[in-house]
């Protein structure tokens, strides 16, 4: 089995796949964390809300396309209202703080999720267009895997093109690398936190609405994914693109990997990873902000 | 003197008076919150469709019924039945979903002779190494609905299996139950692995592995969100076109095959009930279910009616007097929706048909079940059961 490159193809890309999604949920996380030192703990709930309005959304239309635009949207607009009644209030109050209130905030989304969708996990079907298979060294593969991949790498790019060679991208990284510094040179450092959460937040829902034909949509799946999102964050490193792409990559691979190759493992590789990481580089592997 | 014998003709006037009506007291035990509430809730549809049905005619006798919730968590199941029993005085407890909660509960039944009527739970230790005369089970274990797909598939020409199943107690039972009658009928354990529980959502990497195992087939046990992932997701790797899927039947349950699609369809399964099983019983009790729930009763649905029924019967037959009650229960047998179904008086495990049967998806997305096999009255070994 291990000698079939066939075999090993599907399984690269399997966790090329759970990288992509990895990376649209920690980018978000990871540079707000790294903007304002805010822990976000909530950032896994509204990956479910993406998902939950997004089979509302399929549902409703009919079309999974017209969730898959207008469910980050909706998610963004959560976001935002959230910043400006809870999330401003505390955003100074340290991390003990922040952490209970967005954690407290985990659970008040998990009951509103039971009372509006109910219990039992909802299906959500892929995209007719992408509900097919490819067959690549002699085996089939989902293409709507690889729509996931393909839509992963082209929100990395866009990213990259946007920080790298735009001018709010720019005052995005300076702020990220010294908010002091930043204001004094006329950066609005608080109007850039606000627009880059509700980014986040965007790209939050947008992972929610593409897993749910993979995953199925059912309360509790944000916290499934928030674990291995916090390993991503903090092995790649606060607050920067690259840090969030590498740290997918590897906890995506290996999680897959690992699962085949040596299952009894399975559940502790990434926390061995993690741990190792911190011992050799505790600042991550490309954190934003040189100390 | 004649104060003894005042005493002693009061006491046997006691003795010998006729039967008394008696007031019953059940306490449903089940989840109604957390992720297995909506099993709670088709359970206590079901007992209540019991007594709709049956509680008519209790005579003199009367049934009230008292909710609680166990929130899945075995310290809660714990401390509610001991509300039901210390406080609510109740004279059985019905209910349990989880294994955990049930092994929570087992020696604090058994202790204070609380008759436990299990209306899902299916760890095999209940009824075997830790059984109890005061632990009745109306539902199946697990190794009960597995066993009888072994012999079946080899019979059909399946030697060889990949098996897959979350790594929790109830995964390792089904899965050991069924591999061991496999294997004992000449197949081969190709290879399988554990999924982590609750935590896999993603199937891709498992399946691409049972895909390249070179078996004839796949044998798994999954169960609500799980079981909808696990197909949709064998038919998007396109599997279901080389390798066909068998499984325990909560994997194309009623409650979920529809969220499956097309992938369920020839998903080989056994249960020990199908709602597409036929006999007047099980016609009435679709036909009333349907009535008031607007859907097909799912496979907990008859849990909980059998459970219902069951304490009825023992009710009609104890004549008011509650320590016959408590002997009473495991002595009834009676043919309901799932076929004839009685109490091993060895383990107190039901004896019951396990049906083997095929999902079948139409053009138009809807489905329904082909039973093709009925293996009849499966009783399983004491497994070191001693009753007292």
């Amino acid at each position: 089995m291990l000698t079939d490159p066939g075999y090993l193809f599907v399984q690269f890309l399997n966790g090329l796949q759970f990288s992509m999604l990895l990376f649209l949920l920690s980018v978000g996380l990871s540079v707000t964390f790294g903007l304002m030192n805010f822990v976000n703990l909530a950032h896994g709930a509204l990956y479910a809300c993406g998902a939950f309005i997004g089979y509302s959304i399929a549902m409703a239309t009919g079309s999974f396309w017209a969730a898959f635009l207008l469910a980050p949207l909706a998610v963004c607009v959560i976001g935002a209202v959230l910043y400006g009644v809870l999330i401003r209030q505390v955003r100074s109050a340290g991390p003990l703080t922040q952490v209970l209130l967005t954690f407290g905030l985990i659970f008040i989304f998990l009951d509103a999720f039971r009372v509006i969708w109910g219990d039992l996990a909802l299906g959500v079907s892929a995209p007719t267009l992408l509900a097919t298979n490819i067959h690549i060294f002699g085996q089939t593969y989902p293409l709507y895997r690889l729509f996931l991949i393909c839509l992963g790498l082209a929100v990395y790019l866009i990213l990259w093109l946007f920080l790298e060679r735009t001018n709010i991208g720019a005052m995005v990284r300076a702020s990220v690398d010294n908010a002091e510094m930043a204001s004094c040179l006329g950066v609005n450092v608080e109007r850039l936190f606000f627009a880059v959460f509700c980014t986040g937040c965007l790209l939050a829902g947008l992972a929610g609405v593409v897993a749910a034909p993979i995953v199925s949509v059912y309360p509790g799946m944000d916290l499934e994914i928030l674990i291995p999102t916090l390993i991503v964050v903090v092995i790649g490193g606060l607050g920067s693109l690259k840090g969030a792409i590498v740290g997918s990559l590897l906890i995506g691979m290996l999680q897959t990997f690992g699962q085949v190759l040596i299952p009894q493992l399975a559940g502790s590789l990434s926390y061995i990873l993690l741990g190792a990481t911190l011992i050799l580089r505790p600042e991550g592997l490309f954190p934003a902000r040189a100390h | 003197m004649r104060k003894t014998f005042m005493a002693s003709a009061v006491l046997a006037a006691a003795l010998t008076l006729p039967a008394q009506a008696a007031d019953y007291k059940v306490g449903l035990l089940l989840p109604y919150s957390g992720v297995y509430a909506s099993l709670g809730n088709d359970i206590t549809a079901g007992f209540n469709l019991a007594v709709e049905h049956f509680g008519k005619d209790l005579g003199d006798d009367s049934l009230t019924l008292v909710q609680e919730d166990t929130e899945v968590k075995p310290p809660v199941g714990l401390a509610k039945a001991r509300k039901l029993v210390l406080q609510d005085k109740v004279d059985a407890i019905s209910g349990i979903v989880s294994s955990g909660v049930l092994a929570a509960l087992r020696d604090f039944v058994h202790q204070t002779e609380t008759p436990l009527i299990v209306a899902n739970a299916g760890n095999d230790q209940m009824t075997g190494e830790r059984c109890s005369p005061y632990i009745i089970r109306v539902s199946f274990s697990n190794g009960q609905v597995n066993r009888p797909m072994g012999p079946w598939l080899v019979e059909k020409g399946v030697k060889k299996i990949y098996t897959l199943a979350p790594d929790y107690a109830a995964g390792h039972q089904m899965i050991e139950a069924f591999s061991k009658s496999f294997t004992e009928a000449g197949g081969e354990i190709v290879d399988g692995q554990f999924t982590p529980f609750r935590k896999t959502k993603d199937f891709g990497p498992y399946l691409t592995a049972a895909a390249a195992s070179g078996a004839d087939g796949i044998f798994v046990f999954y169960a609500g969100g799980e079981a909808i992932g696990f197909v949709k997701q064998y038919g998007e790797f396109g599997i279901n076109e080389k390798m066909p899927l068998y499984g325990s039947g909560w994997l194309t349950s009623p409650l979920y095959v529809a969220a499956e699609g097309k992938a369920a369809d020839g998903v080989i399964t056994s249960l020990n009930y199908s709602p597409s099983i036929e006999n007047p019983e099980n016609e009435r009790f679709q036909k009333d279910y349907m009535a008031t729930h607007d859907r097909p009763a799912s496979e907990y649905a008859v849990q909980g009616y059998d459970a219902g029924r069951l304490v009825i019967e023992a009710i009609k037959a104890s004549g008011g007097d509650k320590d016959a009650f408590k002997k009473n229960l495991s002595k009834v047998k009676f043919s309901g929706p799932r076929g004839p179904l009685e109490i091993d008086p060895a383990t107190n495990n039901i004896v019951q048909n396990i049906y083997i049967y095929e999902t079948k998806v139409a053009e138009d997305g809807s489905t329904s079940q082909e039973i093709l096999d009925v293996v009849e009255a499966v009783r399983d070994a004491p497994n070191g059961c001693q009753m007292n």
